[in-house]
C-alpha cells in the first residue's frame, strides 16, 4: 500500500505487555501489520497504520490489548453528532 | 432440502425472497441431511449482479439463503470455510474453490459483506455459533475448526468460540484468491496473504457509488430548486443567460463532486496532505482555478469568488466522506479531521453561497 498513510498520535491501541503470552493471534488477524513478533512477547511496530478495527483485541486470549473501534464514515459521525448517539453506518453495507 | 421449517443442514428459509438458486448444481448427503453443492464458475448473470452492486443499484437486495454449502465433493475431512450471504462475497468465495472439495458456511450478515457486517456485528461471533449449531456442523465433519475470512475478526471474539459451540477457530488469508495456497500450506498464511492494500483499481472501483449521491430525491429537490433560480433570474434575458446560469449553478457544484468524489480518491497518494478534506479542497481549488481560467466563465469577481468557495468546500466535504470507504483511515482520525474541517467548510459554503446571490443579483 505505497504511500498511503493518515493521521499521526490519534489512534487509540494499547498494548498490555503483562498480559501478553507470545501466542500470536493478534499478528495473524492485523490486516496492517501494527503489530509484530517480539522475544517471547508481541509489540507495536506501526501504531500510526492502525485503523482501530478492534481484530486484535477481541481475539487476543488474555485481554492485552484494547483500542476504540469505531465507524470512520463522515457522515455516520455526523449523524451521531446531530442525534448525541453512537454513529452507525446507515449504509445498506454493499461498499 | 429437509423440513421447511428449521431442521436439516441447507439453507434455512426466511423473509426475504431469495429467488432462485440457479448457481447450484447438485446435492451432497451428509449423516445431518442433504446440501446444495455449488458451482465455481460465475455466470454472465453474475456479473451483472456485480456491476449492478458498484453501481449502487438495490444494493440492499443481493443475498443468498444462509446455511451450508458444499463445493465439489467434500466428506467429513473437507475444511469448512466461512463467508457472508452478501451474493458478491458469497461469488468471490465459490469461484477461488475450483477443484478444491469443501464446506462454505454462510452466515446470515443481512447481506452485508464481510468486512462491514463484522463492523456492525452481524458477522459475529453469536451468528457464527448459531449457525454451527442450526446446520449440525458436527454432524457432516469430523475436524473442530472453522476458517474465517480475515477480515470477519473484528466481528468474532475467536476464544469464546469453542466454549460455545465447539469449533477453534481459524483466520485465512484476506482474499479468497489465497485460500487455495493456504490450504495448501497446511493452514498457513504468509504475510502477504494478511495484508490488505488500496489500490488505484480498488479506489477507482469505489467512485460510482460516491457519485451515486445524485441519485438522491433530496439532491434532485435541491437541482430542481437551482434550475428554477436560474429560470426566474434569466427572465428577460434569454436563453443563452440561462445557459449560463445553469451551467453556474449546477455546474459548478458537479465540477465540486466530481473533484472530491471521483479526482481526490483516484490520486490520493499523491495529493499532499494527511487529512483527507485538504487533499479535496487542494483538488477541488486547482479545479477551480482552471474553471476560472480556463473556462472564462465566472465572469464578475462575485462569480469568480462563488466558483472558488463552491468547487474547494464541495471537493473538501466529498473527499471527507471517502474516508468511510477507505481500507485504511482510522475512526479517531477521521473525527480528527472533521473537527477541523467542518468549521471551514461551513464557512466555504456560506461564501459561496452569498457570492452566488451576488453574482446572481448582478454584482
Amino acid at each position: 500500500m505505497t504511500g498511503l498513510r493518515y493521521i499521526s498520535d490519534v489512534v487509540t491501541l494499547e498494548l498490555v505487555a503483562d498480559r501478553c503470552d507470545g501466542c500470536g493471534t493478534c499478528l495473524d488477524v492485523c490486516p496492517h501489520a501494527v503489530l509484530a513478533d517480539g522475544t517471547g512477547k508481541v509489540s507495536i511496530a506501526d501504531k500510526d497504520a492502525c485503523i482501530e478495527c478492534g481484530a486484535c483485541s477481541k481475539n487476543c486470549p488474555n485481554g492485552a490489548l484494547k483500542v476504540r473501534p469505531g465507524v470512520g464514515c463522515a457522515s455516520a459521525i455526523i449523524r451521531g453528532w446531530i442525534t448525541g448517539s453512537e454513529p452507525s453506518c446507515g449504509c445498506d453495507g454493499a461498499c | 432440502m429437509d423440513a421447511c421449517c428449521g431442521g436439516g443442514p441447507g439453507p434455512q428459509p426466511d423473509d426475504y425472497d431469495y429467488g432462485p438458486a440457479d448457481w447450484t448444481v447438485g446435492e451432497r448427503r451428509t449423516p445431518a441431511g442433504s446440501v446444495p453443492v455449488v458451482s465455481t464458475n460465475l455466470t454472465p448473470a453474475d456479473a451483472w449482479g456485480r456491476i449492478r452492486m458498484r453501481m449502487g443499484i438495490r444494493r440492499s437486495h443481493y443475498r443468498v439463503r444462509p446455511g451450508l454449502y458444499a463445493v465439489g465433493s467434500p466428506d467429513e475431512d473437507s475444511p469448512v470455510l466461512v463467508s457472508a450471504n452478501y451474493k458478491l462475497s458469497f461469488d468471490t468465495l465459490r469461484s477461488k474453490l475450483a477443484g478444491i472439495d469443501a464446506w462454505m458456511l454462510v452466515l446470515d450478515t443481512k447481506g452485508i459483506n464481510v468486512w462491514c457486517a463484522a463492523g456492525k456485528g452481524t458477522f459475529g461471533t453469536r451468528e457464527l455459533v448459531e449457525r454451527v449449531h442450526s446446520v449440525r456442523l458436527y454432524e457432516v465433519v469430523n475436524h473442530r475448526t472453522l476458517i474465517l475470512p480475515q477480515l470477519g475478526a473484528p466481528g468474532v471474539v475467536g476464544p469464546m468460540v469453542p466454549k460455545l459451540c465447539g469449533f477453534e477457530v481459524r483466520f485465512g488469508p484476506v482474499r479468497a484468491a489465497d485460500l487455495p495456497g493456504y490450504l495448501q500450506a497446511g493452514m498457513r498464511a504468509g504475510p502477504e496473504m494478511r495484508r490488505i492494500t488500496f489500490s488505484l483499481g480498488h479506489r477507482a472501483s469505489l467512485t460510482p457509488i460516491e457519485l451515486s449521491v445524485l441519485a438522491d430525491p433530496k439532491v434532485l429537490a435541491v437541482v430542481a430548486v437551482l434550475l428554477a433560480i436560474a429560470a426566474v433570474a434569466s427572465i428577460g434575458s434569454g436563453p443563452d443567460a440561462f445557459v449560463g446560469r445553469v451551467a453556474g449553478l449546477i455546474g459548478v457544484p458537479l465540477a465540486g463532486l466530481v473533484a472530491g468524489a471521483v479526482v481526490t480518491p483516484i490520486l490520493l497518494p499523491w495529493i499532499p496532505g494527511r487529512a483527507f478534506a485538504l487533499k479535496g479542497a487542494l483538488v477541488g481549488a486547482i479545479t477551480a482555478a482552471a474553471m476560472i481560467l480556463g473556462l472564462d466563465t465566472a465572469g464578475s469577481a462575485a462569480g469568480i469568488v462563488a466558483t472558488l468557495a463552491t468547487v474547494t468546500t464541495i471537493a473538501s466535504f466529498t473527499a471527507m466522506n471517502f474516508t468511510g470507504a477507505t481500507t485504511f483511515t482510522s475512526p479517531s482520525g477521521v473525527v480528527w479531521e472533521m473537527r477541523r474541517a467542518l468549521p471551514f467548510q461551513v464557512g466555504g459554503a456560506a461564501i459561496a453561497v452569498l457570492a452566488c446571490a451576488a453574482s446572481l443579483l448582478g454584482a
